[in-house]
């Protein structure tokens, strides 16, 4: 295996904040400095693609072309809900229960 | 006779002929889960009632002559993220602890269509994140050739029930090798198609840009007929390709005359153990010998495979997993303070750690400041290697090389160090970034008596090659059982 140079990359407090905050993850103080560990560690290693020119290469998403693939609105998979709804954590009658989302 | 020990289209066969009905190879099948799952531990869940009752359904069909494909009544296990309507489908995680799907993976249902008996489902890494099955939130799964081992991941419960002989084949799926590396550790036979060739419809997405399902099993031929029953145009499925030649059991053939295999010199460097490398050369002499044209070349950039795939990986990863929130379906937190709280807490307890350091990291790559030096970096990349692979193919037939740089480790051997970790996906994650498809196969084992996994890649839509080349090789050796099968 390659040798893998560290200690390029400094993660601030305030940067797994608010990756903690996009991520929508509550990490306890512990977790928060194992994962500043390890992205410092995984982002030195990706820096490796530096070594690449890539000034002149288009960003490449897919291999192939993709292009919006369009159907009739038509329903299918039509389960009357019941099913669906029996996967709720928390339902009441024909609904899913979540917390109350809008102050009145 | 122990009727796992036969191939799936061999079970096939005598099922068709009448010499063994469907039920008898799903009691079978059942029975050897029961024996051997303490030991192994391949599935997460056991479906008895459901398999015995589709399989007097499917030996109806059979009968009444409706069902003659080549699988039909065979039992199979699938992997825990491919969604199977009435039977829990977790994704090894606890967020999904309790989650019933209310519709069918298209592969899925490709193969129920075929005649399958879906025994049940099997363990991986939580989400297809991991490379031992360590990650799954329900245990481990045991290596069959010897349990002290892991059987590799992220699709290590199915390679692993199909070593062990309690299903006669697996789905599984491949994100950046999760089908081709567990197959060399169990010492089994997987194909990772070409990107789009098997709709994802139902396949719980991880990296979308990546992800393909394919089948696992004891031989090429069984390979090429599940895959032939499991590739279909569908609409639900933006990228699915409609195939044009999907007859890949037309290429079983035992001819290598005239064909050119490339074997890349940088799969053969620094950290590849000395007896894999023994073992894919004495492989690749055997093709030779048959008639093929062996050179090796350079095939450049193999050391950006990794880092460009995790964050392209980890960036879908993030955003495809902001779904499991707590409302509709799965875990939710027993107390919270309003919406986003809940949000918070029943992911952060929902899912375990490697998740966890994906989505922070796929997160971070894909925020403002961020995202156009590393994800647009690693897709640019990406675009190279995609090159690099064309200029080889422009030349090559198929190019020949290792699964993966050693055969399977210890358990608790690599969790430790996830970067360490990564860098065994080193042969297999560049195949997923260019689309490509891949087949692992056994070809020998090392002093410790490990099975050592020989890997051929074809240019997108060229399965039938690798498929010719995997079936003349095979032809020069007998399939070795398990220790685990032979219980």
């Amino acid at each position: 295996m390659e040798q893998i140079k560290t200690g390029k990359n400094v993660i601030l407090d305030q940067t797994i904040e608010y990756v903690g905050i996009l991520a929508k993850l509550e990490l306890s103080e512990e977790e928060k400095q194992a994962a500043k560990k390890d992205m410092e560690r995984m982002l030195d290693y990706i820096d490796k693609l530096n070594e690449l020119d890539t000034s002149q290469t288009e960003p490449m998403s897919h291999i192939f072309s993709v292009k919006n693939v369009f159907r009739e609105d038509v329903a299918e998979h039509v389960d009357g809900g019941e099913d669906t709804l029996a996967n709720a954590p928390e339902r009441k009658d024909r609904a899913f229960v979540v917390p109350k989302t809008v102050d009145q | 006779m122990n009727l796992l020990s036969l191939t799936a289209v061999e079970l096939g066969k005598k099922i068709k002929a009448g010499e063994v009905t469907v039920e008898e190879a799903t009691r079978a099948a059942l029975k050897a889960i029961e024996v051997k799952e303490e030991q192994v531990h391949s599935f997460v869940t056991v479906d008895q009632e459901g398999a015995l009752k589709r399989a007097k359904e499917v030996q109806k069909k059979i009968t009444e002559g409706a069902l003659t494909g080549p699988l039909a009544g065979v039992p199979v296990a699938i992997k825990d993220n491919l969604c199977t309507k009435g039977i829990l489908t977790t994704c090894s995680s606890k967020i999904l602890y309790n989650f019933i799907p209310t519709y069918t993976a298209e592969a899925v249902l490709n193969l129920e269509h075929a005649g399958a008996v879906i025994l049940g489902k099997t363990n991986m890494d939580e989400f297809a994140m991991g490379s031992t099955t360590e990650t799954s939130a329900y245990g481990v799964t045991r290596n069959p050739w010897n349990t002290e081992h892991v059987p590799g991941g992220s699709s290590g419960g199915s390679c692993a029930a199909v070593a062990a002989e309690e299903a006669c084949y697996a789905l599984g799926t491949d994100t950046g090798g999760s089908i081709r590396q567990p197959s060399s550790f169990c010492g089994v036979t997987g194909l990772k198609p070409t990107y789009g060739t098997v709709s994802r419809y139902g396949l719980i997405a991880y990296g979308s840009s990546l992800d393909q399902v394919g089948p696992i099993a004891k031989d090429v031929t069984d390979c090429a007929t599940i895959l032939e029953a499991i590739t279909s145009y569908d609409k639900k499925d933006s990228t699915s390709i409609e195939r044009k030649e999907a007859d890949f059991t037309s290429a079983l053939v035992d001819d290598v005359r005239g064909m050119k295999i490339g074997i890349p010199r940088d799969y053969l460097g620094e950290g590849l153990d000395s007896e894999v490398k023994e073992a894919i050369l004495a492989a690749a002499k055997i093709l030779e010998e048959k008639g093929a044209i062996v050179e090796q070349f350079d095939l450049s950039l193999v050391e950006y495979a990794i880092p460009a795939y995790y964050v392209i990986a980890a960036a879908e990863a993030s955003s495809n997993l902001e779904r499991f929130d707590g409302v509709k379906y799965g875990y939710r937190t027993k107390e919270y303070q309003g919406l986003h709280n809940m949000y918070k807490k029943s992911r952060s307890e929902g899912f375990g750690a490697e998740v966890k350091r994906r989505i922070m990291l796929g997160s971070f790559v894909l925020s403002s400041g961020y995202y156009d030096a590393y994800y647009l970096k690693a897709l640019r990349t990406k675009a190279l290697i995609k090159q690099a692979f064309d200029q080889a193919f422009a030349k090559y037939d198929i190019l020949l090389g290792p699964t993966a740089p050693t055969t399977a480790p210890k358990l608790g051997a690599s969790l430790s160090d996830p970067l360490k970790m990564y860098l065994g996906d080193i042969y297999t994650v560049s195949v997923n970034l260019a689309g490509l498809p891949g087949i692992s196969l056994p070809c020998g084992q090392d002093s410790k008596g490990l099975p050592i996994g020989l890997q051929l890649i074809g240019d997108c839509f060229q399965e039938k090659k690798i498929i010719r080349a995997a079936y003349a090789y095979e032809q020069s050796r007998i399939y070795q059982h398990s220790p685990l099968a032979d219980q």
